[in-house]
Parts: structure tokens; C-alpha cells; sequence
């Protein structure tokens, strides 16, 4: 066994950071997870399969930037 | 506040760091931008002419324009995008942050810049890459929709579950087999997920396969721009945040001196 693995305690040169505790995570990450995943649903898919909106104007204006981030368009 | 020498020191704020993601996120959504413009917009132009030479129905009324489509709607897309991603990997970086390994704040924000690129964009796009306008037949929207999304979920969740298997691996193996170990799971994982999946391939007749693969590769390589300068930016902008404290914590004890050092 030539594996050196530097145990986790030993480097003294890099400072450990300090983790966030989840429970302070866990109010923002529903919060503006929820939301930033609504931002991706009309970006990437709203009026496509699904339509919360009737029509297709949300469709049409981000058409472009649908196809070239990888989102299936129509 | 000074943190006395044995408590932990004072964790990062959520917001701060959140508020930095979704700034470097509309960073690196400016730079994906001019990148699609320049790089992608010919080729879903060209795919464009393809769909109207060969369409058998009219295209009817044009409710947005091409030009207004290829430049306000194009940055719309991608920069809200952007945002939307960086805020999301912001979260997941507070997460990681101090969890991943002995890490600093600009290495762990490189890491989660390669985990989102990779779990967000990489896995799905081998499976159900990113078509141009013609390919894909407007009637199966529904289940190719269904599935593209089934397949980044599924990929978020195999990643984050290699990155679980290997810290809890890393005690018995040393990080490095550990790593090793839960990449080639997560490789097995995903290549079980693309075997069972149904493909998704529907390119019709006669559509030049240059023209498939530059967009396909204009996608990819937007993406690339947006996750490398999301990880650079947020990077950045976490350090300075994160680590005056990591920097001056150690010295606080000894600290007599009043004055700083600059430069």
C-alpha cells in the first residue's frame, strides 16, 4: 500500500471552514429553490409540454436560448 | 466579535453567499450569452431555414421576430437561466462548504461549478442532447419533455449520492480511492439509467449532420462558458467573503498589532 491519504485532521496550513449548519441553510433553500425553479420552468419548458399561460408568447421569446441550453423546445 | 481561539468561526451567512451565486450567475450568464450569439445563433438560423423549406404546414402569424427572438429573447433566456442556476448551486455550495473535504472557499466553489455542470447539464445532455429548431416532432413534446426532466433529476441525485458514498468511503479507502470508488458507481449509475431509458432520437430525413453536431456543440460549449464562469466569479466573490475570517482567526490570539498588512 503506497497510499498516502493525509488524514483529515493533519494539514495545519489550510484553515478549516467552518460548515453552515443545515438548519440555517433549510429556510432559504425551500424558499428561493422553489423559486429559482419556477424561473427554470418558464425558461425551459412553460408553453411547451405545459401551459400555466395560454398562447405561445413565452414560448416564442425564449425560443433561442430554449434550444441552445439544451431544453427540448417542440 | 472576536472569535475566542477554540470556537468555530462564525459560519457563513446564507444570504450572502446566495446573493453572490445569483450575481456570478448573471456574470456567467452575460458571458454564455455573447457565446450564443456568436456561436449559436447561425446554426439555429440555418435549422430554421431547414424547418421552412421542408414544413408541410405554414408557419402562420411570427409572434415574436427573429431578430427580437436571437437578441432580447436569447438574453432573456440565458441570463435568467443564469441567475436561476447560480442561486441553486449557491445553495448547494453551503451546503458543501466545510462538508467535501478540507477544501478552501474558492476550491469547494470550483468543485460545485464542475458537480452542477456535470449533474445539470453533462449526464442529461448525453442521453437527450439539445436539438435545433426542426428536429423533434412537435406531437412527442410531452414525453421527451417528461423524460429530459426525469433524466436531470435522476442525474442530480446520482451525483449527489456518489459525493455521499465517497466521504463516507474516504475513512476506510483515503480520499483518493474513495473518490475513485464513488466515481466509477456514479459511471455505472448513470450508464444503468441511459441503458433502461427509452432514446430520444428523431431527426428527420435529410437534416444536414454537421448542422446537428455544431449546435450540439454550441450548446455544449455555452454551457461550458456558464458553469466555468459561474465557478471563477462565485469563486471569487466567496473567498473574499469567507476568507478574511478563515485567514485572520489563527493570528487573532497573537494579536497585539492593530495594523493590517495591505497589498
Amino acid at each position: 500500500m503506497a497510499q498516502s491519504a493525509a488524514p483529515a485532521t493533519s494539514n495545519p496550513a489550510l484553515p478549516e471552514v467552518a460548515p453552515i449548519s443545515l438548519k440555517a441553510i433549510a429556510p432559504w433553500a425551500v424558499f428561493t429553490g422553489i423559486l429559482m425553479l419556477v424561473l427554470l420552468y418558464f425558461v425551459g419548458a412553460e408553453q411547451g409540454a405545459t401551459s400555466l399561460i395560454s398562447g405561445e408568447a413565452v414560448h416564442e421569446w425564449v425560443h433561442d436560448g430554449r434550444h441552445l441550453l439544451g431544453f427540448p423546445c417542440h | 466579535m472576536n472569535a475566542a481561539p477554540h470556537s468555530p468561526p462564525p459560519a457563513a451567512s446564507v444570504r450572502a453567499l446566495l446573493v453572490r451565486g445569483m450575481l456570478a450567475g448573471l456574470a456567467a450568464g452575460v458571458l454564455a450569452l455573447i457565446t450564443a450569439y456568436l456561436m449559436g445563433e447561425r446554426h439555429v438560423d440555418a435549422a430554421i431555414a431547414f424547418e421552412e423549406a421542408h414544413s408541410h404546414e405554414h408557419g402562420g402569424e411570427e409572434l415574436v421576430s427573429r431578430t427580437m427572438q436571437a437578441t432580447g429573447g436569447l438574453a432573456t433566456g440565458v441570463l435568467v437561466y443564469g441567475v436561476a442556476l447560480g442561486g441553486i448551486a449557491a445553495l448547494a455550495y453551503c451546503v458543501a462548504l466545510g462538508r467535501v473535504g478540507r477544501f478552501g472557499p474558492r476550491a469547494t466553489a470550483a468543485l460545485t461549478g464542475l458537480g452542477g455542470f456535470v449533474a445539470v447539464f453533462l449526464v442529461p445532455f448525453l442521453k437527450y442532447p439539445a436539438n435545433p429548431p426542426a428536429v423533434g416532432d412537435p406531437d412527442t413534446i410531452g414525453q421527451r419533455t417528461a423524460l429530459f426532466f426525469l433524466m436531470v433529476a435522476l442525474s442530480v441525485l446520482l451525483c449527489v449520492a456518489a459525493v455521499i458514498l465517497g466521504r463516507r468511503l474516504a475513512p476506510r479507502l483515503g480520499n483518493w480511492y474513495a473518490t475513485v470508488a464513488a466515481g466509477a458507481a456514479l459511471a455505472v449509475a448513470v450508464g444503468l439509467a441511459f441503458a433502461f431509458l427509452p432514446s430520444g432520437e428523431n431527426v428527420p430525413e435529410g437534416f444536414p449532420a454537421t448542422l446537428l453536431w455544431q449546435f450540439r456543440l454550441d450548446s455544449l460549449t455555452i454551457e461550458c462558458v456558464l458553469w466555468t464562469g459561474y465557478a471563477l466569479v462565485f469563486g471569487e466573490l466567496a473567498e473574499r467573503l469567507l476568507a478574511p475570517r478563515a485567514v485572520t482567526a489563527p493570528a487573532a490570539p497573537a494579536a497585539g498589532s492593530a495594523t493590517t498588512p495591505t497589498g
